[in-house]
């Protein structure tokens, strides 16, 4: 993208010329970049928004290594490192499944763990895996200005085997639940967009209002073809999503379930102003909930208007009211259920550049609805205190949903529900497998009666996580169903601890999916792959055993003051000689008469040094004399080591010079004879 | 000599030091033990002020936000409440329903935790261990239910890993307006923390249903928060009493409200607790003030940053008076004002000799120090929490009670609303800096004892005390027991004329082995006291009522099984010859090992304890001798030997000291019989190491000096 704008858009204006005939026949042949937003009205008063920019390389094989739109980092990493499939995500926050649902295609591919999650799929043979994912993981950590290079060391990634993805062999999957997501790593995200964030639906990505949401996740799938052998190539497909939940209206009203009105411009502070020119569509959705759609045709059908009337009030009638008209209305189709969410459909290329696109939604009655939620709530949490054990129990209860199917599936006597759970617990939490214990319905249950396929790892010890796979066959009509697995916590090594270790350790989030169930993606196209539920449970935070970690610095210090004490004493012992001490003490008691502390003093030193004492005993009545002769003594002493200083010198012949700061003896004065023999008296 | 000379030349000085220490021990141990009661006096002179440790918290650093909307939808709820209770007489249920609605207003996921009375069961064999959730009792009424309101706020960005835990006890059953503006509190904050946007960790608010007492609904949430049963349980419990009317408006009421999640709510990893109450205190009513409880079970603190920010914002930004518990009793005390007075002169000394040394205090703030020091002492020395925030420390989590109350009535709406918006900003102020925490508590101090809320005495310095106290007891028993060896030689040296003395010692090389005897009846007393201990347990389930007519069975069982015990296995007086006059001596020196070692080992387990029961144990150890020997001497110092003898064993008695210590604080006329008794069930009820440390260290140790005393010889 180098190349001055002007050239660019003369190329832009050319390709438009002359190879839009050309490659309409090969529509396979082309570079593709499309965009859309999807804007949903949740039922707890926000608003969830998702960004959708899809780019599309046709395969190399046709058409060469070099791009118009395809960003060229993408497309180098796929073939350094033969990527089949990869995604990447970065979250903030949690994804309300109980209020923002949990049955639609957002939450089943959008809602995601918090912090970073990486798997990817590798088309090289499988000893050589390893070494893929950790190149890949030190590129996409410098491409995204994230800490993803940790999910190089192996103690952080897994291998599974079926349940998560059914890739066996080839896949990794890692996460970092810990990493913050801030701007710098959606800026590297929006260099991807051939618009970047200069023009389309980009430009509404105001950073502090997407950034002040509830749910904010990045993402990156990407799905390769170019490797595979002897099937159709489909190219590289590149999907960038963002995943937002935002408030509209910070103040909350009195009335509780009050929808607020939004639009745009209240939400993101910004406008589209125009699609970005490259793309080849660029849509913007508006989606109402299919539990919302039917309470409003009840509502309809109380008040008794006739069809031809609804479906032109579909977009205004007297809930709510859209600022535009829209171009287009879907209803969606989901299973078995009577009615549909209802898809508004708005193109941006009909809008002129001179007014801006500005959709905006007004509620005029207040409205309760709820989200499709998943077959089963799944919740994990932690269970026991203490720094030795604990366990962690998976809690799933049924909801309305599973209610509803089941109600209709329950003369089936063999009608099962498949729970698949997906469970990977770093090495330091001790996970004994065989603890599992299931409950259903409160009742414990034999686990070949509820276990269908079970696949378990368990962690080594610094080496790799404990990875549990687990397909469970639960009975359709079931109210809850738990599952227990113990562990004990582990010790690390001291270098091992993370940077602040104190607040505990996390285990990543559990992945619970329902194979049988199936959301459908309502964009770009309706035939898009079906893709089973799946939800994420929560992050757990163990605490383990910290140590101390000012400990080395007491150590330093006491062995320093032990080395201290041993080298004195040494000292002490190697220059001193003993015989002559005695000798000298020996005569000073003879010759000195000491006051009674002394004697003490050397009662006790000689009991000490385990001796009689050898002092000889002087009359009580003079030592009080005696010490306070030895006080003068030392005072006389004391005041000539401080007269000494500087007038003993003075009288001596030394001058005060430079401002009396020296004092100074002229060469003249000094008379030797006195220095000699004062030199010999000394 | 020469030899011994040289003997001792060659020994190491470590070795010369301690036989020092051993021929000299009876200055030693008066040394160090007056020494150790000056260090326990100088204690609030040597506390230290407190400061934040933990940089992250930041207490004050944002203004709180907490505005007049928020404080006037707490007042309506305070009304409500208010307005329900005058309603009828019971209208339990009826409280949990109104404020399960108010949260879920707020969109918070509210569940209702419903709990069972638990009678505290004395279990000798779970002691330490928490007790068993399977134990049930099948013949519960369906009255001794209760219901909290859990309210849960999800932090809007945060993980949801930690949480911050609110609880506001209220006893449902007849709420009085300080309980209702304490839900007030509560609720202000909840308002507040559920819109706004910088919050980390989920906040988790339990209202407690507190009609069984204010601890048991709080350990049982979170004894159902950290160790959920699975199996159906609780439902065939649950089953029996379909006919409640409580339990049926409860459902009523689960069903009803399709807000209200029929499951238990759970947050993360809790981070910190506050435990939030208002106490109408009329009389003093100067100003609002606050008081912190922070002892748990078994003399367990929580961080002293908890406190420091408490108190921090409390002080400097709310302008509340903050106090901790103290010993009124004590303000008075003459000698601890002596004390105080000779503290402030001798610092005033130390002043003008250099001004730089800052010693000493004045004498009303000494005193003071001194009975709050007490209070806390004692307080974890019981080991008996002194609130609901006890239940949090058995899961590791650091929390304290606020009990804050007002200078004014709550009557009036003014001062109401002017009072929970102090009481809602500090609670908001510290949820704010405890969310600002990015690892758990750990920063400062655990183990300390507090002289005033901005005081703290650390382990390293009120340790000294203790270590001074115990160290002259291996010094004593080792010096006792050599000079009984000397004797016994000197005596068989002298013996060895005569041939009857040494017919009657047929083996000298037994000699060595002499305290074997010695530590057998050690041994005999300490299964004695262990099988003692275990008594309350079987007399509790005895049907016969009265606490005094328990404690009569207890004392005299006692009585019968030591001298049970002494016709199987042998009474210390039994080996008794003539040959041996020192006999008593190596008893003493045994019991003094044997009472060092129980001290340690209850220092690591409740140093608070180990500490008051070495001031009892040491003096009565050291100071025993046969009051035979003092009798015959009859001089003016055996006499007070005997004497002072005698009032030690007597104070030592364990009842004796606790009928003294409750006449002490609370006046002589509160005291019964039975009092004793019924302190014992408490501490056994609440799991106290101090009840284990009673009867397996201190009885034993009791007995065996009156076993002293009375011996024969």
């Amino acid at each position: 993208m180098l190349l001055p704008r002007q050239t660019r858009l003369v190329l832009f204006l050319l390709s438009n010329l002359f190879f839009i005939p050309i490659t309409f026949s090969l529509v396979e042949e082309q570079e593709q970049f499309t965009e859309e937003l999807l804007l949903k009205p949740l039922p707890d008063r926000k608003v969830l928004s998702h960004f959708h920019f899809q780019s599309r390389a046709p395969p190399t094989a046709s058409y060469g290594h070099h791009h118009r739109l395809f960003p060229k980092a993408i497309y180098q990493l796929v073939h350094k490192y033969r990527i089949r499939e990869m995604e990447l995500s970065f979250t903030q926050g949690r994804w309300n499944y109980e209020r923002w649902g949990g049955f639609d295609p957002i939450s089943s591919n959008n809602a995601k763990p918090p912090g970073v999650e990486l798997w990817a799929v590798f088309d090289v043979p499988e000893h050589q895996v390893d070494a893929y994912w950790k190149n890949l993981t030190h590129t996409l950590s410098g491409l995204f200005c994230a800490s993803i290079n940790f999910l190089e060391s192996s103690t952080t990634y897994a291998a599974p085997e079926w349940g998560f993805q059914p890739f066996t062999g080839s896949l990794r999957y890692g996460t970092l639940p810990r990493e913050a997501v801030c701007t710098e790593n959606l800026t590297p995200w929006l260099k991807l967009l051939p618009c970047r964030d200069k023009a389309g639906l980009s430009a509404l990505l105001d950073r502090p209002s997407i950034y002040k949401g509830f749910y904010h996740s990045q993402q990156l799938h990407l799905i390769s073809a170019e490797f595979k052998s002897g099937e159709l190539d489909s190219g590289i497909i590149l999907e960038q999503t963002l995943t937002v939940v935002l408030q509209p209206g910070a103040k909350r009203t009195g009335l509780a379930y009050f929808q607020p009105s939004w639009s745009m411009s209240s939400i993101f502070g910004r406008q589209i102003t125009g699609k970005c020119v490259l793309a080849k569509s660029s849509n913007v959705f508006l989606q109402i909930d299919r539990d919302a759609v039917s309470e409003l045709k009840d509502m309809w059908k109380e008040m008794s208007v006739n069809s031809d009337k609804m479906s032109k009030s579909l977009w205004s009638n007297p809930y709510f009211e859209l600022s535009r008209a829209p171009d287009r209305i879907k209803e969606a189709s989901s299973i078995n259920s009577d009615s549909a969410s209802i898809l508004y459909e708005f193109f941006i290329q009909k809008c002129s550049k001179s007014e801006s696109f500005d959709l905006g939604l007004t509620w005029k009655s207040s409205f309760v609805w709820s989200c499709p939620k998943a077959p089963l709530h799944a919740t994990r949490f932690l269970m026991g205190s203490g720094n030795e054990r604990g366990s962690i129990a998976i809690s799933l209860r049924t909801t309305e949903l599973n209610r509803r199917l089941m109600d209709a599936d329950i003369s089936e006597e063999t009608c099962k529900l498949r729970v698949d759970i997906f469970q990977m617990v770093p090495w330091y939490v001790k996970v004994y497998y065989h603890t599992l214990l299931v409950f259903v319905d409160e009742k414990p249950q034999a686990l070949t009666d509820v276990i269908e396929r079970m696949h378990v790892s368990p962690s080594e010890d610094k080496v790799s996580p404990g990875l549990m796979e687990l397909a469970l066959k639960l009975p359709c009509g079931l109210n809850s169903a738990a599952l227990t697995v113990e562990f004990s916590k582990g010790f690390l090594h001291i270098d091992e601890y993370p940077p602040d270790a104190n607040q505990g350790f996390d285990i990543p989030s559990a992945v619970i999916s329902f194979p049988r169930f199936n959301t459908r993606l309502h964009f770009p196209k309706d035939d898009s792959e079906r893709s089973p539920v799946l939800s994420y449970t929560e992050v757990l935070l163990v605490p383990l055993t910290t140590p101390d970690f000012s400990m080395p610095y007491n150590v330093i210090t006491i062995t320093c003051t032990v080395f201290a004490l041993y080298f004195g004493s040494l000292l002490n012992v190697l220059r001193r000689r003993v015989g002559e001490e005695e000798r000298i003490l020996k005569e000073k008691a003879a010759n000195k008469k000491t006051g009674w502390i002394s004697i003490l003093l050397s009662k006790l030193f000689a009991k000490l040094r385990g001796r009689p004492s050898e002092s000889p005993k002087s009359p009580a009545s003079s030592s009080s004399l005696v010490s306070l002769k030895l006080l003068l003594k030392v005072v006389l002493v004391a005041s000539v080591a401080v007269g000494w200083q500087i007038e003993f010198l003075e009288l001596c012949g030394f001058e005060r010079i430079d401002g009396e700061k020296f004092l100074d003896l002229p060469i003249e004065k000094v008379d030797m004879a006195a220095l000699v023999s004062a030199g010999s008296e000394l | 000599m020469s030899g011994i000379e040289s003997i001792n030349a060659r020994r190491r000085p470590i070795v010369r030091l301690g036989v020092f220490l051993i021929s000299h021990s009876l200055i030693v141990s008066v040394i160090c033990c007056i020494a150790a009661i000056l260090a326990l006096l100088l204690l609030p002179v040597l506390a230290k002020s407190t400061y934040v440790s933990e940089n992250a918290l930041m207490p004050g650093s944002a203004n709180t936000m907490l505005s007049n909307q928020e404080v006037s939808e707490a007042d309506r709820l305070v009304k409500d409440v208010n307005a329900l209770s005058l309603e009828s007489v019971d209208a339990g249920i009826n409280i949990a329903k109104l404020i399960a609605r108010y949260m879920a207003d707020l969109g918070a996921e509210v569940c209702y935790h419903k709990f069972r009375r638990q009678q505290n069961q004395f279990n000798p064999l779970h002691f330490f261990l928490s007790t068993d959730p399977v134990v049930v009792q099948r013949n519960i009424s369906c009255s001794s239910f209760g219901v909290n309101t859990v309210g849960v706020i999800r932090a809007p960005r945060g993980d949801g890993k930690e949480a911050i835990v609110l609880v506001t006890p209220y006893n449902s059953s007849r709420i009085d307006a300080a309980e209702a503006s304490s839900l007030g509190i509560g609720y202000s904050i909840f308002s507040l923390l559920s819109q706004v946007t910088w919050l980390a960790k989920d906040i988790i608010w339990l209202a407690a249903d507190s009609r069984f007492g204010v601890y048991a609904p709080v350990a049982s949430w979170l004894k159902d928060y950290h160790t959920p049963l699975f199996s159906g349980l609780g439902q065939v419990n649950a089953g029996v009493c379909h006919e409640s009317n409580d339990l049926l408006k409860l459902k009523d009421a689960m069903v009803s409200d399709t807000n209200i999640s029929k499951i238990f709510t759970r947050a993360g990893t809790m981070a910190a607790a506050l435990v939030v109450k208002v106490v109408d205190r009329h009389n003093e009513a100067d100003e609002d003030t606050l008081s912190i409880f922070a002892e748990a079970s078994n003399g367990q603190m929580p961080n002293l940053d908890l406190i420091n920010i408490v108190n921090y914002l409390a002080v400097h930004r709310q302008g509340l008076r903050v106090k901790v518990e103290k010993f009124w009793s004590l303000l008075d005390s003459k000698f601890l004002n002596f004390v105080g007075e000779t503290v402030e002169l001798l610092g005033k000394v130390a002043k003008s000799l250099n001004p730089n040394w800052r010693f000493g205090m004045p004498v009303a703030e000494y005193v003071e120090g001194t009975a709050t020091l007490a209070s806390s002492l004692f307080n974890q020395a019981l080991g008996v929490p002194t609130g609901p925030h006890g239940a949090f420390r058995d899961y590791q989590v650091d929390a304290i009670t606020l009990e804050i109350s007002p200078k004014g009535s709550l009557k009036s709406m003014g001062q109401r609303i002017d009072f929970l918006m102090r009481g809602g900003r500090l609670v908001e102020a510290v949820v704010w800096s405890v969310n600002n925490l990015l690892e758990k508590f750990h920063q400062s101090f655990f183990l300390y004892l507090l002289t005033s809320p901005s005081k703290f005495v650390s382990v390293g310095i009120y340790m000294i005390a203790f270590a001074l106290l115990i160290a002259p007891l291996p010094i004593v028993a080792a010096s006792l027991c050599s000079d009984a060896n000397r004797r016994d030689s000197s005596l068989s040296k002298e013996g060895s004329s005569q041939p009857h003395a040494s017919a009657d010692e047929p083996n000298p090389t037994l000699k060595s082995w002499r305290w074997l005897h010695a530590a057998k009846s050690v041994f005999v007393i300490h299964f004695w006291s262990s099988l003692v201990t275990l008594l309350p347990h079987f007399i509790s389930k005895m049907p016969s009522g009265t606490s005094a007519s328990s404690l009569l069975i207890w004392l005299s069982l006692c009585i019968l099984s030591l001298f049970l015990l002494y016709t199987i296995l042998g009474s210390p007086f039994s080996h008794i010859t003539t040959s041996r006059p020192q006999e008593w001596a190596i008893l003493k020196s045994v019991t003094v090992s044997a009472a060092f070692i129980g001290l340690c080992l209850m220092s690591v387990i409740n140093f608070a304890t180990a500490e008051i029961g070495a001031l009892l144990i040491v003096p009565m150890c050291l100071i025993a001798c046969p009051l035979k020997l003092d009798l015959q001497d009859w001089s003016f110092r055996a006499l007070i030997r005997a004497a002072s003898n005698l009032t030690l064993v007597l104070i030592a008695f364990p009842p004796a000291t606790f009928y003294l210590l409750k006449g002490g604080i609370e006046g002589s006329d509160s005291v019964s019989v039975g009092n004793f008794w019924n302190w014992l069930e408490t501490l056994w009820a609440w799991n106290s190491a101090t009840y284990l440390y009673i009867g397996m260290v201190h009885l034993p140790c009791w007995v065996l000096c009156l076993n002293i005393l009375l011996h024969p010889r």
